[in-house]
């Protein structure tokens, strides 16, 4: 959450709205990448794209 | 703790370079973005789980923030001019501003894709160097060729004003949507692909080499004399990746730009951590800094690990390697005895340089007035190129005495010629030479170190910095009477500088070198055993890290059995029939789990093998798509509105191209990530 908070922090601060979208859904994908890294449960994750 | 960038900016600039360049960038972006989600946009939860739990505060100077302050803080000036230089950190590439007392300000910088660094790492790249590790090759081969493309750079790649800003015709160079530096265009004007690796150097690869290092030194020395004039302060601190071009350096001295210089001896980004630790301990808490003008602070640079004299013995003894323990002064007696012999030396001791220079604590030691020294340690030792330079220890007080300058020079960034009194006079068919040739002819009575064009990058040495490497090259003095040694970093090419007594054994062992000096125990080549093969030392290295715990194995079956027993489940209201094979795997991870672990290793190996293949590939894929769907659509748009992320318009009608630093910006919050 914290994270979020700052990433939120730093769209407003530097008003560059415009990679809101794109930064969205590569965090997204970055949790994805992060919570499956040297996990054994990745093979099922990735299964569901 | 302080972290030396601002990882939400560097993001923030790669973003909107692939979006100034979309479609093309495609590769460049699914290179770095991996490592962006990962690791860096968590650098704080990074650090934090590295550091085992650290719940205090991280601040983030920004990139050339943390450079600026590595150079003033531990600087002897209480007040003076900073410089900054580099390839690129956020979005600045250099930097200018000043230091006094215990705060430093940044007032002006040139920003991203303008980058002198990046102009000298193109050409690193196209003369056939490894980019960000060739630079100095290229530094030390621009001696041997004469500028003949200098104009060709100033007209066409680059539009420099007199204050030493300037812009990149980025038509030219690929760095930012590619994963080479040089685009066609470039090749096209300097009429040749790149030189690939390991093939012939030419003429004309050290013409190249020659005219842009007189562009860098030009663009430096214009930076020099317009932050002269703007700061009007008397005295420069530099750092930056660039500030590791000593012959650049040396020009500024030559030039009287200031009346003194001090450079951070780790000027590229290892030094950004320094400066990020004084810049929150001096600037964020206040703590009082002292300058006497005089005494740097950087403590000799010997800011790394040390292995005591037992600590070396018990390591030695322990592997069965013969060595002998003598007195301080019997070794260093036996040591200078060696380097008069012509042997070549390992020299290990005390605390690790930091930076990338030996400084005579994990240095190669030769004698400086041997003909065949520099390609016996070039090309037996060291495995690099023949016409590498080598740099020369010499007694602070002898300096004077065999090059031209009074300089102390303790961190070896100063480029000083050689005395006339010291060189050899040169026939006309040895003048008429070019490149290679240049090197087989002695020019000194020190040639080991005599550059082709007499120029020689020296560390001076004083007893109080270094009092054990003193004492070697005074007792060298006594026996030859010269107070000059080769000194050259205790690694072969392509390794790190050796850290610990097993590294520089290995080292030693691995290389020609004919003794080794660890601590207070003196090793000969004849005495020790043959080395256990590479394959046999990787393959029990290999053997401790892949060893699973039974802990491990439990913990996987564990999920396994989870994850097996949430499928079985799903299945069970889809009412298939793979329910009865899912739920007997869950059964079998769990009866493994709880009696057998070590069963479960070759499935382990297996599925994790697995894991990462698809991890690979989805994570590419999905990369992708983001790109086809979200960046190249946001970059045509952003082009339709006419908004440009990056300055690439070349040769524009602005009188200077330096951004002023927003006094309310990135720089005024080092607590935050932007």
């Amino acid at each position: 959450m914290g994270r979020i908070k700052d990433i939120w922090g730093f769209l407003r601060t530097r008003k560059k709205w415009w990679l809101l979208p794109i930064i969205t859904v590569l965090l997204l994908l970055s949790l994805i990448i992060v919570l499956s890294q040297g996990s054994a449960l990745a093979p099922f994750i990735y299964a569901i794209f | 703790m302080g972290f030396y960038d601002k990882p939400f900016l560097k993001f923030e600039r790669l973003l909107e370079t692939y979006l100034a360049f979309a479609p093309s960038g495609l590769q460049s972006y699914l290179k770095s973005m991996p490592l962006w989600l990962k690791e860096k946009l968590w650098m704080g939860d990074l650090i934090k789980k590295k550091l085992h739990g650290y719940k205090g505060d991280i601040k983030y100077p920004e990139h050339h923030q943390s450079h600026a302050a590595s150079a003033f803080f531990p600087s002897p000036f209480e007040e003076a001019a900073i410089i900054t230089m580099d390839g690129v950190g956020e979005w600045a590439t250099a930097s200018w501003g000043t230091g006094r007392g215990n705060r430093i300000d940044l007032h002006s910088e040139l920003q991203f894709p303008s980058s002198l660094g990046l102009l000298y790492t193109a050409f690193t790249y196209y003369v056939g160097f490894k980019v960000n590790n060739g630079e100095y090759k290229l530094m030390g081969l621009a001696p041997y060729g004469k500028p003949k493309y200098v104009q060709t750079i100033l007209d066409n790649l680059i539009d420099l004003r007199e204050d030493g800003s300037f812009l990149l015709d980025m038509s030219y160079f690929n760095y930012c949507q590619g994963l080479t530096m040089t685009s066609d265009k470039f090749h096209r004007l300097f009429g040749e692909l790149p030189r690939k690796p390991e093939s012939t150097i030419t003429q004309r690869d050290m013409d190249l080499a020659a005219s842009v290092q007189v562009v860098t030194e030009d663009i430096v020395l214009r930076t020099a004399r317009y932050v002269r004039r703007e700061t009007g302060l008397q005295n420069l601190c530099l750092a930056g990746g660039v500030a590791l071009n000593c012959v650049a350096n040396g020009k500024i001295l030559k030039e009287r730009i200031f009346d003194d210089v001090w450079i951070q001896p780790a000027a590229g980004d290892a030094g950004g951590s320094l400066g990020a630790a004084l810049f929150v301990w001096h600037q964020i808490l206040g703590n009082h800094r002292d300058a006497d003008g005089v005494h740097d602070l950087q403590q000799g640079s010997y800011l790394g690990p040390d292995w005591s004299d037992n600590e070396i013995e018990s390591w030695l003894t322990a592997g069965g390697y013969p060595y002998e323990k003598m007195t301080e002064t019997d070794l260093i007696d036996t040591v200078s005895d060696g380097i008069t012999a012509g042997r070549v030396i390992g020299w290990y001791g005390g605390r690790m340089e930091f930076g990338p220079r030996a400084l005579g604590n994990r240095s190669i030691i030769g004698d400086a007035r041997s003909e065949s020294m520099q390609s016996i340690i070039n090309l037996k030792i060291k495995y690099r190129e023949s016409f590498r330079p080598f740099a020369p220890s010499v007694l602070l007080e002898d300096v004077e005495e065999f090059f031209d300058t009074d300089r102390a020079s303790p961190y070896m960034l100063l480029v000083a010629p050689v005395r006339a009194s010291h060189r050899k006079e040169l026939s006309e068919e040895e003048e008429k030479l070019f490149g290679m040739e240049k090197l087989r002819i002695p020019r000194s009575d020190i040639p080991a170190i005599t550059h082709v064009d007499y120029s020689s990058r020296l560390q001076t040495v004083s007893a109080k910095d270094n009092p054990r490497y003193h004492a070697l090259i005074s007792s060298f003095k006594k026996k030859t009477g010269y107070g000059i040694v080769i000194n050259t970093s205790f690694n072969v090419r392509g390794e790190p500088i050796v850290c610990t007594p097993e590294d520089a054994y290995l080292c030693f062992m691995r290389t020609e070198m004919d003794i080794l000096a660890l601590g207070n125990c003196l090793l000969k080549k004849e005495e020790q055993p043959p080395l256990k093969s590479k394959d046999e030392q990787c393959s029990e290295r290999q053997k401790s890290s892949e060893a699973k715990s039974k802990e491990e194995l439990r913990k996987f079956g564990l999920i396994m059995t989870g994850a097996f027993a949430a499928l079985s489940v799903l299945l069970y209201f889809r009412n298939t029939s793979l329910l009865p094979p899912a739920a007997g795997l869950s059964g079998f991870f769990l009866l493994s789990a709880l009696l057998y672990p070590r069963l479960l290793l070759p499935v382990e190996k297996l599925w994790m093998k697995l894991a990462s293949v698809m991890s690979y590939i989805m994570t590419r894929v999905l990369l992708t798509l983001v790109y086809l769907l979200a960046v190249i659509p946001t970059g045509l748009i952003m082009r339709l509105l006419g908004k440009k992320p990056l300055q690439l318009d070349f040769k524009g009608n602005m009188k200077t191209y330096w951004v002023t630093v927003d006094p309310e910006g990135p720089c005024s919050r080092p607590e935050k990530q932007y």
